[in-house]
């Protein structure tokens, strides 16, 4: 070994200690930025489950319910029609009375009442229709309790507050106590709010109308958007020639995507509802809105992915002969398929959680029904969890939470989806 | 069996009679004097181009080439990299067209058909002149449907029967078939470089073409599975007419046109040859 690469030799060794270390110190800091997000991601999360969960259990109390026809202004026997007009709401508030007798005063009552939920009236109005020969009949009855009520149960209102602070009384939280201690209290997995739309009570509250919406307006966009993104990409990618009027679309498109959603929202209140005058509210003119918003990523991902395939196989399908449209769709389309899917997913996942553009064409109306097609007026999950956040009842709060567990679930399984499906295409 | 060589200024040296062959058309504008030696062209020729130029933009990639490709023959071109074999190739089937820059001059004809005409179909052109290129490219699909594909879309079969006649007649003739009877439905992309390659070709024989182009097939071959692609190309020559583009001395000098390589009639090919080039 000559003296020279000798001397080389110490140096490079001397700088390798400085190379080391300053990989090192990056890798620390990698892994600083990891943990960083992933405690923020966790705060979050911890957050929305924790405020969430209570959401999915429902208080009920037994009442002794007595079907007095007197008070019901029915006769035994009498018609489903008459049951239906029947004063269920009456029989509520006297097997209250009867049961607590103590309670004097127009206030008072008026509390005793409230530890029902007035939805209460409807599970007996159904419930006689169902069972006719109550009529006349005591019997116990399990009925929901109240919002404020039920979070006194699941002890989420504190006696320490003072009484003018909380809308659960001392007299309400007595009567609470003394129907716990007789068993008379009852925690159950909370089916309504899978079950119900939207209500003005909070116990009463349920997604299903906005999951829905939801669904609907997801359909409309995946219809409108996948398609035409798909194609435009092919057309831009493989047919159309190289100008300054393809120039001029491409620098369009990507602005496009950078372009505020509530832009679109605008658009369509301008364009579809009040110049083609589509209805207001309805998941049909949300879906093109929201095609329009995920268009640009879908051209993109799609165009991206079109020309990552390799011109090899052009060619070898140019070569034996095929068609320009057969090599697109026989062999340059299958083999784009995950990451045009990935990315039509993604955009679709996009569009599943936005509410700006929706709120603009009128999607943000208290909906109570369950929409049966596009073009009946409904909200979507984001739009449901931006109106509840905004309700002050406490019970809207958990509510709050709640949706945007059932929102991420969604979320999670589509970008699971996305990954299956690109998976399942690249094996092949 | 012949060779070609043809310089800057688009000199074919080589025919069908000339055993003195071995194309190497290059890029030094500095040499323009050199001559065609030898006969280009041929009776009969299956394709032939005349004064051919062929323009990436503005950088002109051949000269004035004109050659003959008699019938049943194999034509090696060899030449320096970048000196526009495979380019004159791709202009034999138009390959070149889906390269919106270049820019074909001149007449090609096959069978006394101009393929530039205005009315000339691409799509048939190509299933009658069939491509092998450089790097093997099996469709990412199973073997049978990598055969199946070009009579299939061209409606050669006409029913299911026959269209498996086909593929094994193609993996037959391409000495795939021992290799891969048994694994007809898996992906032709997991063969081997060799066997890929064998693929491609029992692949553009499966529509019978006239014409095989193949570019550079062996570049990226080991010696063994050049070996057989080489014994292949010497069977084919039997039924198709093959123009092929090689670094390869040894696929140049097949038969008579060994006489090219040992005692160079042309001092340029004799440079070439002996490494003395550029």
């Amino acid at each position: 070994m000559s003296k020279e690469s000798f001397t080389n030799t110490a140096a490079i060794q001397a700088s390798l200690k400085k190379r080391y270390a300053r990989e090192k110190r990056f890798q620390w800091y990698g892994r600083l930025a990891v943990l960083t997000g992933f405690v923020f991601l966790f705060i979050l999360l911890a957050d929305i489950v924790g405020k969430g969960a209570p959401a999915f259990t429902q208080q009920y109390i037994k009442v002794t319910v007595e079907f007095d026809p007197d008070r019901l202004g029915v006769e035994p026997g009498a018609s489903d029609e008459e049951l239906r007009k029947a004063d269920y709401l009456g029989v509520v508030k006297s097997s209250l009375r009867a049961m607590f007798p103590e309670a004097s005063g127009r206030q008072e009552k008026r509390q005793l009442y409230r530890l029902i939920s007035i939805g209460a009236e409807y599970d007996l109005r159904d419930y006689v229709l169902d069972n006719p020969e109550l009529i006349g009949q005591t019997l116990d009855i399990w009925l929901l309790a109240h919002a404020e009520a039920g979070a006194y149960l699941k002890g989420q209102i504190s006696r320490k507050i003072p009484e003018g602070d909380r809308r659960v009384k001392d007299i309400q939280m007595q009567w609470l106590d003394t129907l716990r201690e007789q068993g008379r209290t009852e925690s159950r997995f909370n089916t309504l709010f899978f079950t119900e739309g939207d209500s003005r009570e909070p116990e009463l509250a349920g997604i299903k109308a906005a999951l829905y919406g939801s669904f609907f307006t997801l359909l409309v966009t995946f219809l409108l958007a996948f398609p035409i993104g798909v194609f435009a990409a092919v057309y831009l990618e493989e047919f159309a020639p190289r100008n300054r009027l393809t120039d001029l679309i491409e620098i369009n498109i990507n602005n496009l995507a950078a372009v505020p959603s509530i832009v679109f929202g605008l658009l369509g209140l301008a364009v579809f509802i009040n110049f083609f005058e589509l209805p207001r509210s309805a998941p049909l003119v949300g879906g093109i809105v929201l095609s329009l918003m995920t268009l640009p990523t879908i051209i993109i991902t799609s165009r991206a992915s079109i020309q990552s395939v390799s011109p090899s196989i052009r060619e070898a399908a140019l070569g034996v002969g095929a068609s320009p449209l057969q090599t697109v769709f026989h062999h340059v389309l299958p083999v784009a398929m995950p990451g045009i899917l990935t990315g039509s997913i993604i955009g679709m996942a996009q569009a599943l959680g936005e509410s700006a553009p929706l709120l603009m064409i009128g999607m943000v109306a208290f909906i109570m029904d369950v929409p049966g097609g596009v073009t009946d007026p409904s909200t979507v999950l984001p739009v449901q969890i931006f109106l509840w956040a905004d309700s002050p009842e406490r019970g809207f709060t958990e509510k709050t939470s709640a949706a945007i567990m059932v929102l991420m679930g969604f979320l999670i399984v589509m970008n699971a989806l996305a990954i299956y499906l690109r998976r399942r295409f690249e094996l092949k | 069996m012949n060779s070609i060589a043809v310089t800057a200024d688009g000199i074919g040296e080589a025919g069908a009679s000339s055993p003195e062959a071995g194309l190497d058309i290059h890029d030094h504008s500095d040499v323009k004097d050199y001559e065609t030696v030898g006969e280009p062209f041929v009776e009969d020729p299956k394709m032939s181009a005349r004064n051919v130029n062929v323009y990436y933009a503005d950088k002109q990639a051949i000269m004035d080439v004109s050659l003959d490709i008699g019938k049943n023959e194999v034509i090696a071109m060899i030449g320096p990299s970048g000196c526009g074999k495979s380019t004159f190739l791709r202009t034999l089937n138009r390959m070149n067209d889906i390269i919106p820059i270049c820019r074909v001059e001149g007449n090609i004809n096959l069978e006394d058909q101009d393929i530039y005409r205005g009315d000339q179909d691409t799509v048939l052109l190509r299933a009658r002149v069939g491509m092998v290129f450089q790097k093997p490219n099996p469709f990412p699909k199973s073997i049978y449907e990598n055969v199946a594909y070009g009579p299939r879309i061209h409606g050669l079969a006409h029913s299911k029967a026959e269209l498996d006649e086909i593929v094994e007649k193609s993996l037959r003739r391409a000495s795939l078939f021992d290799e891969v009877k048994d694994a007809l439905d898996k992906p032709g992309t997991g063969l081997s470089g060799g066997q890929q390659q064998r693929l491609c070709i029992a692949r553009a024989i499966a529509v019978s073409p006239e014409v095989i182009l193949m570019d550079e097939p062996c570049s990226a071959l080991d010696p063994i599975a050049t070996a057989r692609i080489e014994e292949l190309i010497d069977e084919l020559k039997e039924r198709y007419t093959i123009a092929i583009v090689t670094h390869s001395m040894q696929q140049a000098e097949v038969g008579d046109t060994k006489e090219v390589f040992t005692m160079p009639k042309h001092e340029l090919t004799e440079n070439y040859i002996t490494g003395r080039f550029g």
